[in-house]
């Protein structure tokens, strides 16, 4: 016989290193007495194991088992984690998968009550405020889990709270985080007075006790997720017996008493109420296309539509570029500019007309200093849609012109080829016109082509121009 | 933010208040989100799967503070506490109070975030607004990382709606009942086509949100069935709930069973909540979602549309069905496998696993499910047949506990 001794609590190190050990020496689990803590063992030799043995190398699903199972209080685990890495040395290498083995049965069973008690104190630990002696706030709690698993929750609450101070007491140890280090100490004592002056701890037991529906009342049920053994330091369970004593007199009481007689009132007032709250303007329209969160972040500001409500025609661009997202002003930019030379040549008067965009942010990825712009997804198209209807509702334009293809989109729910259906389409509530956007032209090399597709373009706006003029 | 002076009497009042108007909603899951966290910066993470933080009295867990923003509405649906025409207290939080509690309460480890619903106040837009500046400041202001639920209000514009998906976990619209007619009778402010309507633009939003890697509301929409309330058989709620699924790709249906409520409407009877009609419509739904079943079938095991209340609604398809047992748990495929009473999903799922290994006695399947008291007169295993116990006319009788009384009157 050989004996292992290992620390108390969660020795995962220690069983590793005697794990290697052993193997390396051929050692088998029926050789083995493993002892924990200081106890002395009554027989056995502990004479040390190779210190330098090779690391052993297991399926990944058993290294998993390993760290939880270790966690257990069983004095056996160690012995059966022994056995089960026996067998997967002599070739069952998948033998977790077979649920039915006696042993990997037991040892499932230990691994689930691990992470039970886990799970159960990620949930039903509570902390309170404390203030450290500089008056910094301080987070302490207190918490009797039934294995060693102390260590292993640490994960999680630093994750949840980082930002925070905080110290963790259990009766078989401690966790200490300072927003930067975890520190894990001894066991420690329950502390005194925790909630002492805490108004969310009180808030917290009233919402408890309000939330709790006594037409449903279930104290099984309760305990079979809340077992009474976490309540003493939950401290909002000091209600639950006046909660479930009181809960059938509640429940008769409110059966009994007369149905209240409905007062006289119609919803008339709630339905007007109701139809009145959409924009009654262009200007309340655009308060709310401020305030909204672009759908993509990164611009800086909503541009908004500019131009007189009523103005003959309305042109709708994609969406505003990097200029317009500095300026806060629709089609400031190179396209912008392309596009006013283009008005002016075809007889229409910047001024008078209403200039918009399909999406009122911007869009862009950053590559150095550079903002590239990029265009936007259907999705996002679909999701400003309801403000550019909106928008065109209150300017009622006679004839809307879209320009490129994103902006035909938001008016026609489809993707239009530009370049082979340009000109005048129906839009349902509005006459339509179709056409390139300007930034297409300027992206064309410099040439025939070029100052061809600008005059095409050019002649497309003075169609238009005829067209809202007939229309009128 | 301060200790002592961040909560006072005035706030704790008004969160009684309306922690008991919110309170018959059923949904509390904080399930479904992505893994996320607040960092050094910020507050909170969600890990996936949700944890409740506590049980109270009546079974159900704690795992998000349920709150309304108000308890004042507009609207008169008959089987709520808070319609216009009921006599309760009022209250209202204002945004930075509802962001302060829900911190205050996500500090001390009491939850997993915020379910934040309701009544209608001033306009739907309006109320709509202030719940979705709830979550942003939430998210903005203190890079709060938890849980974060909202009821969309249905009449409210739809670019709203949108803005809310931007910021919360998930959006829940609640349907309550039914049928049309129904809710015509006990909501007359309500509108199905509407509620339908925002279902459709949800769940539009959230396929393209992923198809397009974006946040909008990552762990889906939810809603809630009253029943009880109404003449609605389980047939037709489950048929209701199916196309739910299908068409707007909804990730939970709740049932409710309708409870005696304080300043009860006389609109609707004064009663016990059918209790035992809820837990049915569950495992039925749930035979809907995981187990193949189609509503067709479900309701065929019970009777006039309603569901057996004595049994569960797979037991009692399989005791309608007879001739398809007993099933070979050593060769069965695994479609048929859940359907025999009492193995559940996972136990399923070990079951086809381990007969790679070997051949299944009884005492093996015993290991991998906890229901094979159920399951035995419907399976075949290495070293156990049925005989004829399958065929039995007292076989009911045979699986079911005497009934147990559930309500407490
Ligand atoms: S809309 Fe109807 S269900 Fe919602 S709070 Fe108002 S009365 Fe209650």
């Amino acid at each position: 016989m050989r004996r292992v001794e290992l620390k108390d609590g969660a020795d995962l190190d220690g069983f590793r290193r005697a794990l290697r050990g052993l193997v390396a020496l051929g050692v088998g689990p029926d050789e083995v007495v493993w002892s924990v803590g200081a106890a002395p063992s009554l027989f056995g030799d502990a004479a040390p194991l190779p210190a330098d043995a090779p690391p052993v190398s297991l399926p990944r699903p058993v290294g998993a088992l390993i760290e939880s199972v270790v966690c257990h209080r069983d004095p056996e685990r160690y012995a059966l984690l022994h056995r089960l890495v026996r067998r997967v040395l002599r070739g069952e290498r998948d033998m977790l998968d077979h649920h039915a083995d006696p042993l990997v049965h037991r040892l499932a069973l230990l691994d689930k009550a691990v992470r039970r008690d886990l799970h159960k104190m990620h949930a039903f630990l509570r902390f309170h405020e404390v203030r450290d002696p500089d008056g910094a706030e301080h987070y302490l709690a207190w918490f009797e889990p039934d294995h060693f698993i102390v260590e292993a929750t640490a994960p999680f609450f630093v994750e949840r709270f980082e930002s925070l101070v905080w110290t963790i007491l259990t009766p078989v140890g401690s966790l200490q985080w300072d927003r930067r280090s975890l520190t894990v100490g001894p066991a420690a004592l329950r502390p005194e007075g925790l909630d002492r002056d805490d108004r969310f701890a009180e808030g917290w037991q009233r919402y408890y006790e309000s939330t709790f529906n006594p037409a449903r009342v279930n104290p099984t049920a309760m305990r079979a997720e809340m077992p009474r053994k976490y309540w003493a330091n939950l401290p909002e369970a000091a209600a639950i017996p006046a909660m479930i004593r009181s809960a059938p007199a509640r429940v008769q009481a409110m059966i009994e008493a007369e149905a209240a007689a409905p007062r006289h009132r119609t919803p008339d007032k709630a339905v007007a109420a109701m139809a009145r709250q959409e924009p009654a303007t262009l200007a309340e329209l655009n308060r709310i296309i401020l305030a909204a969160d672009p759908l993509v972040p990164g611009a800086t500001q909503a541009v908004l539509g500019e131009g007189p409500a009523g103005a003959a025609i309305a042109i709708v661009g994609e969406q505003p570029g990097d200029q317009e997202d500095m300026e806060g002003r629709p089609f400031v930019g190179p396209a912008g500019q392309l596009l006013t030379r283009a008005l002016e040549e075809a007889g229409i008067e910047r001024d008078a007309v209403y200039l918009t965009n399909a999406v009122k942010h911007f869009k862009f990825v950053a590559r150095g200093k550079r903002r590239l712009h990029q265009s936007p997804t259907a999705g996002e198209v679909k999701h400003y849609r309801w403000w550019l209807m909106k928008e065109l509702s209150f300017v009622r334009p006679r004839l809307v012109v879209t320009l490129g293809a994103t902006a035909a989109l938001a008016l026609t729910g489809r993707s239009v080829p530009v370049l082979r259906e340009r000109g005048p389409m129906d839009f349902g509530d509005w006459n339509g016109f179709v056409t390139v956007h300007p930034s297409h032209l300027l992206r064309l090399p410099a040439g025939k082509g070029a100052e061809q597709a600008y005059r095409d373009f050019v002649a497309d706006l003075r169609q238009a121009r005829g067209m809202a003029k007939r229309t009128g | 933010m301060g200790r002592t002076s961040a909560v006072d009497d005035a706030l704790l009042d008004k969160l009684e208040i309306l922690a008991d108007a919110a309170k018959y909603d059923a949904s509390c899951a904080s399930s479904g989100a992505k893994r996320r966290t607040g960092g050094p910066d910020g507050i909170g993470s969600t890990t996936g799967a949700g944890i409740c933080h506590a049980y109270t009295p009546d079974g159900r867990c704690v795992s998000l503070l349920k709150i309304l923003l108000t308890n004042y509405c507009l609207f008169d649906c008959a089987y709520c506490i808070n319609r216009r025409s009921s006599n309760v207290r009022r209250a209202r939080f204002s945004v930075d109070e509802v962001v302060r509690l829900t911190l205050g309460f996500y500090k001390r480890n009491c939850i997993e975030g915020l379910f934040l619903s309701s009544g209608i106040i001033r306009s739907p837009d309006y109320t709509m607004e202030q719940l979705m500046l709830v979550a942003r400041t939430l998210r903005r202001d203190h890079g709060f990382a938890g849980y974060i639920h909202l009821k969309t209000i249905p009449e409210a514009s739809p670019w709203l709606i949108e803005q809310a998906g931007l910021w919360a976990d998930r959006l829940s619209i609640n349907l309550e009942l039914a049928s049309d007619r129904s809710l015509k009778e006990f909501a007359p402010e309500k509108d199905g086509t509407a509620i339908k309507a925002v279902m459709g633009q949800v769940g539009e939003r959230i396929i393209e949100a992923k198809e397009e890697k974006r946040r909008f509301s990552p762990a889906g929409q939810s809603t809630q069935m009253i029943v009880g309330a109404d003449a609605s058989t389980d047939l037709s709620v489950l048929e209701t709930s199916d196309t739910l699924y299908r068409r707007y790709g909804l990730r939970r249906v709740y049932y409710s069973a309708f409870s005696p409520i304080p300043e009860a409407s006389s609109a609707l009877p004064a009663k016990p909540p059918p209790l035992q009609r809820e837990n049915r419509l569950y495992q039925a739904d749930w035979l809907l979602r995981y187990y193949g079943f189609t509503v067709k079938e479900i309701a065929a095991g019970g009777e006039g549309g309603m569901l057996d209340l004595g049994i569960d609604p797979k037991l009692a398809w399989a005791l309608k069905n007879r001739e398809r047992f007993p099933v070979d748990v050593n060769s069965a495929d695994r479609e048929m496998l859940l359907r025999v009473p009492g193995l559940g999903a996972r136990a399923v799922d070990r079951i086809v696993e381990a007969r790679r290994h070997t051949t299944l006695r009884l005492e093996d399947v015993a290991r991998l499910s906890s229901g094979l008291k159920r399951a035995r007169a419907f399976l075949i295993a290495a070293d156990h047949h049925p005989g004829g116990l399958t065929d039995r006319a007292d076989l009911r009788q045979r699986l079911v506990a005497p009934p147990k009384q559930l309500s407490l009157f």
